[in-house]
């Protein structure tokens, strides 16, 4: 028998009773337009995550204190207060794969511009390289240069939530503003960056020489500046100048066997670019011995601080859609499982209508296995037709949805070809056994069924 | 060499311990060309017999030769090639597909055996059927919309597409008036004439069977008279 011929004749008993096609189909046109529309957002939104962590720069690797536990009591993260301006300059001399390294300070507090306040996500002090880092840009302004940071400069760059919520709008380049009462003079505005995959606006940020931060603001990091100077938060620029102009005078031991001096400014974490994303495990590696010998710790001592790369936030994030995809899937299967029951009911209603039918094809001379071939095509046709209107439906919701809630969507080939199959599969398995039982009907019986 | 040859053909139906004997041992010989009437009451056996010569039953016991094949043995698959290539059947309700084209429904059996063909030759072997039967200008005709003396038609042409040697005609007349049984009595006396075609009219109306050449009577499964009435 002709593949087309069955073909023909599916196609033309399809079309004998459209209505109730149609009705049969809708569980696997429903079941697979959720398929589409699932994998489509899911898609989207892996997507998304892919370029907001290309964003905040595969490269990068950050460095924090770990914990300390004493009497059982444990500190909780950042409890130490060991990561050191020495460290920054110990991992630039003696890791080849680090390329850049900035301290970063965070302080919170209340900034005022006029008579307007607000309460910005994160006030940060970096250095000079932040940016490049970060992979962020200046949008207007200049950026926060090597100068500003060595001298403790009260300038800052402000992102574009801040320009909206604190200056209404106004380019603020060049107006001051006050944080925890310190006057700061705004030198440029940050590039829109939008969300971060947590979902927290990060434009929603003020950024400052670290110095500054860590000087002039109440809260930046646990210690005050240095044992070995007298200044506190509250001095001005003498301890700047200590940090950096006198650093070749703090550092006069380290060549000696005696201990370095006592860290006199730590930091709360540190932001270490790396050349590329494959160059990251050998910097995290550097990176480690460095810290381990700056840090003078016993090769049986743990580390006294942790190292995340945004390849570890990338895999945490991507799992997370996948399990909440694959989910998700799994309800959509459901669906089309129980599609699949609709046609196997229908099919079978089909046969028993047609037995005459299947009695005269049987007397001219269709085998058992024509007749089986013939209900086969048929429900697989049907679970076909089905998947591609399901297809079509499932993209035009997630284009809905792209237009209308802003949901990112992606066109996802292997869904359509995953569809494709799972229809046709469905119309085999609930269809073999309408047509098996077709296919064993007895022709005198067959031909006698009124 | 006869076209059908029967030797003590029996069939037994067994229901539990009861066993129901229909056909108690038919030896018959059909040649080329006859045309033959299978006449008797009902429960006389005339259908049950008439579905073993056509190949849609097995006999419980006995021979059947079919132009020179012993078939009461074969397969159902076997036997389904068999009904194809040598056998067309026309029914009492003439057994039309609905919602299909008179010359779809000739063709049909085209489509199992006769796959080689290609569509076109299919559709003119289907055509040249239905002028045949003199329906050439109602090809387009679903069921549907034709009498039921055409649908007997439609239903011969479909019987004569694949070129059988044996029509089997179960009641063909059953379900139409006076008029139109002659009309079909006449085609099924011009092919078997013109043609060569065996036919096998199964029926209980004397007046039909007359139109045979050769009247067969069965009585309790069993054959009680056997006469031919013209050569």
């Amino acid at each position: 028998m002709r593949k087309l011929r069955v073909l023909k004749w599916a196609l033309k008993a399809i079309c004998r009773n459209p209505t109730r096609t149609f009705l049969t189909t809708l569980g696997i046109v429903i079941g697979i337009a959720a398929v589409i529309a699932l994998m489509e957002i899911g898609n989207g939104a892996r997507e998304t995550l892919a370029q907001n962590i290309a964003n905040m720069g595969v490269n990068t690797i950050r460095v924090w204190p770990g914990t300390i536990t004493r009497s059982g009591v444990s500190s909780g993260s950042s409890g130490r207060a060991n990561i050191t301006l020495t460290d920054v300059n110990a991992i630039l001399k003696g890791c080849p794969s680090v390329v850049s390294v900035s301290p970063v300070v965070n302080v919170r507090g209340q900034i005022i511009y006029g008579g307007n306040n607000w309460s910005p996500f994160s006030i940060i002090g970096v250095n000079e390289d932040y940016m490049k880092i970060a992979n962020w840009s200046i949008e207007d302004g200049e950026p926060i240069s090597k100068r500003h940071v060595t001298r403790g400069s009260k300038v800052c760059l402000v992102g574009s939530t801040i320009v909206r919520e604190l200056f209404e709008g106004e380019n603020p380049v060049g107006k001051n503003l006050r944080i925890q009462n310190v006057v700061f003079k705004v030198i440029g505005v940050l590039k829109t960056k939008g969300a971060n995959m947590m979902g927290m606006d990060q434009d929603d940020t003020v950024i400052a020489p670290w110095t500054t931060v860590k000087t002039r603001l109440r809260g930046a990091g646990s210690t005050s500046l240095s044992s070995t100077s007298t200044t506190s938060s509250t001095t001005t620029a003498t301890s700047t100048s200590d940090l950096y102009v006198g650093s070749l005078d703090l550092y006069p031991s380290s060549s000696s066997s005696n201990r370095p001096p006592v860290r006199f400014a730590n930091v709360d974490s540190l932001i270490i670019a790396a050349p590329n994303q494959d160059e990251v495990p050998q910097a995290v590696k550097e990176i480690t011995e460095v810290l381990r010998e700056t840090h003078r710790l016993a090769p049986e001592n743990d580390d006294d601080f942790r190292i995340r790369t945004m390849a570890e936030f990338s895999e945490f994030f991507t799992s997370q859609t996948e399990t909440i995809t694959n989910l998700l899937l799994c309800v959509a299967f459901v669906s089309l499982f129980v599609g699949g029951i609709g046609i196997m009911n229908i099919m079978l209603v089909s046969v028993t209508e047609r037995t005459r039918e299947i009695g005269l094809r049987m007397a001219v001379g269709a085998r058992g296995s024509d007749i089986l071939k013939q209900f086969l095509v048929e429900s697989i046709v049907i679970c076909l037709l089905g998947g591609l209107l399901g297809i079509a439906l499932g993209h035009g919701l997630s284009v809905a949805l792209t237009v209308l809630m802003k949901w990112p969507s992606s066109v996802s080939y292997d869904a359509i070809i995953l569809a494709v199959g799972v229809s046709v599969f469905v119309g085999l398995v609930f269809g073999y056994y309408p047509a098996w039982k077709a296919a064993r009907l007895d022709p005198i019986e067959a031909l006698r069924y009124e | 060499m006869s076209l059908i040859s029967l030797k003590d053909i029996q069939k037994t139906y067994y229901m539990g311990d009861m066993s129901l004997p229909v056909l108690k041992g038919i030896t018959l010989d059909v040649e080329r060309g006859e045309m033959v009437a299978l006449t008797g009451v009902s429960g006389s056996g005339k259908s049950t017999l008439m579905n073993i010569l056509g190949c849609l039953d097995r006999p419980t016991g006995g021979e059947y030769w079919l132009d020179g094949k012993e078939i009461s043995k074969l397969s159902n698959d076997e036997r389904a090639d068999v009904r194809n290539k040598k056998i067309g059947f026309v029914f009492q309700n003439f057994n039309l597909l609905s919602r299909t084209t008179a010359l779809e429904n000739v063709i049909m059996p085209l489509g199992y055996t006769a796959a080689h063909l290609s569509e076109k030759k299919m559709l003119d072997m289907g055509k040249e059927m239905l002028e045949r039967v003199g329906l050439a200008d109602r090809m387009d005709h679903e069921p549907s919309r034709l009498s039921g003396g055409q649908q007997q038609r439609v239903a011969i042409a479909r019987a004569l597409v694949n070129r059988p040697q044996i029509v089997f005609a179960d009641e063909p007349t059953g379900n139409l008036d006076t008029k139109m049984s002659e009309e079909i009595l006449r085609i099924f006396n011009e092919i078997n004439e013109k043609d060569g075609v065996t036919i096998v009219l199964v029926t209980h109306e004397m007046d039909v069977a007359q139109s045979a050449k050769r009247i067969i009577k069965l009585k309790d499964g069993e054959i009680s008279s056997d006469t031919v009435l013209r050569k």
